[in-house]
């Protein structure tokens, strides 16, 4: 595109922003500054930016845009400043669902870029939060043009509003020894199994899944998404023997010990001169004994998904880490992934019934309790129902319980109506 | 489902759609429960699911996105300008 900007970045007045290019790291700054001087659209945004740094106020309104018959992935953003930056009026952004574990091909990126430019301001973000592919800076107009030139050669669009979002799994099998179950392929099989809900916001509020193909990812599953699916193993820890001594002769016993068995968060792995004993009962999974030694030891051969529920910063309850669903579920076949999309609908159903507008699912169960919820989905109580390892479960278990108070009530009241709502809304057609 | 076409869910959710249009924001989750008083046990939920389909791939409604994402009648939202 010619560049008919009267100001080029180096006429651009930015104190604030230029503040954003100091230091060694990478700045959007820089990179944007080199796009304004071939686009106008881009200065204009920066000094938008400037603006709203200066008089620490955000100047855009936002909502989103139908692309005919879907009801998300186009976040639109309006200008307050329109008049006096008249090229980013209208400037939105387009969700597009990334392919499994950010692999690509040339190809592909270049169709991105090529649409980026000829219809938007030329800037992608790769990845936003959920791990779309999000393409910035159209108009009404030339963003309807660019779904439909991408939806042509096979983009399909992202989530947004109140649905499923785009699901990001970590690389996996592809190229990890760590995972313990095919990430790619469960994103690429929810996603086309629940595409409906993706593109159609019909929650209470966003229903956000990562998959992590094992427990090192599992700190940014459990803050960011409500519905962590962590790899795991239910069996032994793998120990090559051989390695194990090797490691130890490299390294010497007090490093391991300081380095390996005191790490572990339950204290279950011990060196014996040479030899490690593992009390594989007390292992939590958490990975670290076989990312340091990861040539001596490795995942169990019985290997599945924990499924967690309810992370992710929220509106009324804040910050949330996600807590134990299902402790072990065996992921390898199709049959595998149905029983979780079922449980996956029972929950939507669920959730979808009696949640309140903008509840996320973890506030939801904050509010009719992990019993009621349980009870709701289906699932039965179990011990390892907690928040975190060797803490209070959530479920009282009777048999373990102190005799009762005198009139303390036999059972916690159920916070939910027992019959489902009738509709409030006038019925017009008979 | 027996012989309620998604044709005809498609109308008597619209109709709910139209009626409330301005005054209250139809969630497709009202519109389940409202079609499900109505028909009971004739209809499950991926049919009203289907007959939501149908009336956004005609256009005659849209998603809107404040106070939580609802089925409307294609509109001009507030936060646009030309
Ligand atoms: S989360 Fe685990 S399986 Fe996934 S890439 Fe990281 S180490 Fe590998
Ligand atoms: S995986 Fe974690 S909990 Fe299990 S033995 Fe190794 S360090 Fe300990």
């Amino acid at each position: 595109m010619p560049d008919d900007s009267e100001s080029t970045s180096a006429d651009l007045k930015l104190p604030l922003l230029d503040q954003l290019e100091e230091g060694p790291w990478p700045s959007f700054v820089k990179d944007l500054k080199q796009q304004a001087s071939r686009r106008p659209q881009v200065a204009q945004l920066l000094q938008q930016l400037e603006e709203s740094y200066e008089n620490r106020w955000d100047y855009w309104r936002g909502t989103v845009l139908n692309v005919s018959g879907y009801g998300g992935g186009v976040i639109a953003r309006y200008s307050d400043l329109g008049e006096k930056y008249p090229d980013v009026a209208q400037f939105h952004t387009i969700r597009l669902i990334e392919p499994s574990a950010f692999v690509y091909n040339t190809e592909s990126l270049r169709q991105l870029a090529d649409a980026s430019e000829e219809f938007g301001a030329g800037i992608l973000q790769l990845h936003g939060m959920t791990g779309d592919i999000l393409l910035l800076g159209f108009d009404n107009e030339k963003m309807f043009a660019a779904a439909e030139a991408l939806m042509e050669q096979g983009w399909d669009i992202g989530g947004s509003g109140n649905g499923m979002r785009t699901i990001p799994c970590c690389v996996g099998p592809a190229r990890c020894e760590m995972s313990c179950y095919d990430t790619l392929k469960l994103t690429s099989f929810l996603t086309k199994r629940f595409i409906g809900e993706l593109h159609r916001p019909e929650f209470p509020y966003k229903y956000k899944f990562k998959l992590s193909g094992c427990a090192n990812d599992c700190a940014n599953a459990m803050t960011r998404s409500d519905m962590p699916v962590i790899g795991t193993w239910r069996d032994d820890i793998q120990v090559d023997e051989q390695a194990v001594a090797d490691f130890v002769d490299r390294h010497g016993e007090e490093w391991v010990n300081e380095n390996v068995t005191s790490r572990c968060p339950t204290r279950c792995i011990h060196l014996h001169g040479r030899k490690i004993e593992i009390d594989n009962h007390n292992c939590v999974r958490c990975m670290h004994c076989i990312n340091v030694m990861h040539a001596a030891l490795a995942p169990g051969n019985d290997r599945g998904v924990t499924l967690l529920i309810g992370g992710k910063r929220t509106v009324r309850s804040g910050e949330m880490v996600s807590t134990m669903l299902v402790p072990f579920m065996e992921m390898k076949t199709d049959a595998d992934r149905e029983a979780l999309a079922d449980l996956v609908e029972r929950i939507w159903e669920f959730w979808g019934e009696h949640g309140h507008d903008h509840e996320r699912v973890g506030e939801f169960i904050d509010r009719v309790g992990l019993g009621t919820f349980l009870d709701g989905v289906g699932i039965e109580p179990d011990p390892q129902m907690v928040l975190n390892p060797r803490s209070n479960p959530y479920i009282k278990f009777e048999e373990y319980t102190a005799p009762r108070l005198e009139g303390e009530p036999q059972k916690a009241a159920n916070v939910l109506p027992r019959e489902p709502e009738v509709t409030e809304i006038p019925f017009g057609g008979d | 489902m027996g012989d309620i076409s998604v044709d005809q869910l498609a109308e008597d959710c619209y109709a709910i759609v139209a009626e409330n249009a301005g005054q209250k924001k139809v969630k497709a989750g009202d519109l389940q429960k409202a079609m499900a008083a109505k028909y009971g046990d004739q209809i499950g939920r991926a049919d009203v699911k289907a007959a939501i389909k149908q009336l956004m791939d005609s256009g005659r409604t849209v998603y809107g996105y404040f106070g939580g994402s609802s089925i409307e009648l294609p509109h001009k939202e507030a936060a646009e300008n030309q």
